[in-house]
């Protein structure tokens, strides 16, 4: 019986969340006593990946190398973890939640007739079973989740275990055979790309005064940029706001957007989901402003002001502007 | 074009979020309701796809009958016709009963495009339209920013990766898309849209009970608040108190400022 963690690379570079999810493998293998734990690599040529994989003490590497998982598709993806889950029969089959396995990691398990317990964020004992932890409501509230079947298949969230470290061990490597045709691949994928360049570097930024829904309109954009000019900070968006085209998309903080990490990052009017929490938690001091004492966002904040913005971003620019005089 | 759009209706995101008291879902008489977001913009595209193809949007809702009221949005948006998968308990099931009770909805429509949203606001599994497409046998594509329908039955699209990176790809149709939400900017519902949608063609199905309850491979178990682990400083006062703690703590203690 095993837990086999699918690892994720592009381009020869990991995706450091495959090293969370293997930490939340380890945790499940521990609980369970006899579980081995066990990792995969998809790709072209990676020998090198899997033999860094093998010294993060787990029993086995396989690799599932074959030139047309070079380039990620769903289709050869999922052909190519089937054949392997069907041969080697895990108990419980773990991702990283990433936007590729949001891709494909839900058609793989439809195959096995059991459903992805998606973006888990906890792995917990209730009496003498296993649930596994999600957010439901962006984050707003948890929900205990029993799974059924065999394998099981769950993803884990980015952030909500702690990486797993190198340790000095050797798993052996072992050589999926993939069985893989041209025809079966029906997407064709181009070579990633960004947009052209951006006018503002939100990561250079040492304050940060970003904006969320909270703020309604965009005729009241001017009281959050005052309070960015007052700091001599840039302005930055959660995701709505650049939808609205309110902001331009270059100063959208989160997973699709910039990873920022300044000293102060005030939070004005964000509720705190996870895909927002992800561009900004590596700032070093969080203030939050919202009149929703249970928004997510006070998890993260050092400082909370629970209340209306309207009045309380006016007082702080008052107030910072009198110590600056 | 025949497109299917599948819009769900979920609790809105400025209402009380109260557990029932046996923690399985929500104290429904504090809810207010909406269109998931994502869904709204699956709409846009779709409608946008049509007047520029021609062709016909039908949307679908899996929900209780308070859903209909989501689906005559839709129609009032502009979408043509809807198919209403009626039951109740819908906070009940997990992404693949859902996938099941659409796609046998779906199936005898032979769309040749199927939009969704990436990811319900409620229950967040962010998989709905990636099982529909395996279960019909369609190509698809997640976190979609631009469609572009080409020649002899493919479409290009454009989809998001992480940390501000874009990956355009090709399909075949017949394919399922799921919409990241700013695809394209929202139209209102007009007057005149919201006296037809009154005219237009909505379908109910019924599942029988038994396909309603199929086995759920996932079962919500218990619902709850999350445990605050960490200790923020909540400030308090009137916002001016506010504002003057909140400067001294970044200047003295956090020496931020
Ligand atoms: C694949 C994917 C990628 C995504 N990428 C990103 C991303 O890169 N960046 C991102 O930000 N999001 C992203 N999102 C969206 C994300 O899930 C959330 O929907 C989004 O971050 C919510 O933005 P918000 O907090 O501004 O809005 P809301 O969630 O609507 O929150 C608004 C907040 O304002 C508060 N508020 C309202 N009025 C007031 C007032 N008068 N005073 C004070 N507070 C008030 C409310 O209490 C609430 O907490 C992504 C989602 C997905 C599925
Ligand atoms: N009950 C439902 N009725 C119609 N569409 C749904 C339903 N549930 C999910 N969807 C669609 O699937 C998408 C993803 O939902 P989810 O997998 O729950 O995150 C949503 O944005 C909707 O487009």
């Amino acid at each position: 019986m095993s837990v086999l963690v699918v690892l994720e690379q592009r381009s020869g570079k990991w995706n450091a969340m495959s090293f969370e999810a293997l930490a939340a493998g380890k945790r499940i293998a521990e609980a369970a006593g006899e579980l081995q734990i066990n990792a995969a690599v998809l790709g072209s040529s990676v020998d090198a990946l899997a033999s860094e994989a093998a010294r993060y003490s787990i029993q086995k590497v396989f690799t599932l190398d074959h030139p047309l998982l070079a380039q990620y598709t769903a289709d050869a993806y999922t052909a190519a973890l089937e054949q392997m889950i069907r041969s080697e029969k895990p108990k419980i089959v773990l991702f990283p939640h990433t936007y590729q396995v949001r891709d494909y990691a839900p058609k793989l398990s439809t195959r096995f007739g059991n459903v992805l317990v998606s973006d888990v964020v906890d792995i917990k004992n209730e009496g003498g079973h296993t649930v596994y932890v999600r957010q439901l409501f962006q984050g707003k509230l948890n929900v205990d989740v029993r799974a059924a079947g065999e394998p099981q298949f769950l993803s884990v969230q980015a952030g909500a275990f702690r990486a797993a470290k190198q340790g000095s061990g050797q798993a052996g490597i072992e050589k999926f055979a993939v069985r893989l045709e041209e025809t079966q691949i029906r997407s064709k994928p181009e070579e990633p790309f960004r947009e052209a360049q951006r006018s503002v570097d939100l990561a250079a930024a040492d304050i940060i005064v970003s904006v969320g829904r909270g703020i309604k309109e965009k005729d009241n954009l001017p009281i959050v940029e005052e309070l960015a000019r007052v700091l001599g900070a840039e302005l930055a968006a959660s995701r709505p706001i650049c939808d609205n085209g309110w902001l331009p998309m270059e100063r959208q903080v989160g997973s699709s957007g910039q990873t920022v990490s300044p000293k102060v990052y005030f939070a004005v009017g964000i509720s705190g989901a996870i895909q927002h929490l992800v561009g900004m938690k590596g700032s070093k001091t969080v203030v939050a402003i919202n009149k929703d004492e249970t928004a997510p966002i006070f998890e993260t904040a050092d400082y909370g002001a629970v209340g209306d913005l309207f009045e309380i971003v006016p007082a702080l620019v008052e107030e910072i502007k009198k110590t600056k005089a | 074009m025949k497109i299917i759009v599948s819009v769900k209706q979920v609790p809105a995101r400025d209402s009380t979020l109260r557990v029932n008291s046996e923690g399985t879902w929500l104290e429904e008489s504090e809810l207010s309701y909406e269109m998931n977001e994502p869904d709204a913009y699956a709409l846009e595209e779709a409608l946008q796809l049509r007047d520029k193809l021609g062709g016909e949007v039908v949307v679908i809702c899996a929900g209780p009958q308070g859903a209909t009221q989501t689906i005559r949005e839709a129609l009032a948006k502009g979408a043509d016709r809807a198919i209403h998968v009626s039951f109740e308990e819908p906070a009940a099931r997990d992404a693949l009963a859902t996938a099941r009770l659409l796609a046998e909805a779906m199936r005898p429509e032979s769309p040749e495009m199927i939009l969704t949203g990436l990811q319900s606001d409620d229950l967040g599994y962010g998989q709905t339209g990636v099982i529909l497409a395996e279960l019909l046998g369609y190509s698809h594509a997640t976190i979609v920013m631009e469609v572009e329908p080409q020649a002899n039955n493919m479409v290009r699209v454009k989809r998001e990766l992480e940390d501000g990176w874009f990956q355009n790809i090709v399909l075949p149709l017949p394919v399922v898309l799921t919409i990241q939400s700013g695809i394209k900017k929202l139209r209102y519902a007009t007057l005149m849209g919201i006296k037809k949608a009154k005219t237009k063609e909505v379908k109910t199905i019924s599942p029988a009970a038994r396909e309603a309850h199929a086995t759920e491979a996932a079962r919500m178990e218990r619902i709850y608040p999350p445990q605050r682990a960490k200790q923020t400083q909540i400030l308090t006062g009137n916002p001016k108190d506010m504002a003057h703690q909140l400067v001294e703590k970044l200047r003295f203690e956090a020496r931020v400022i």
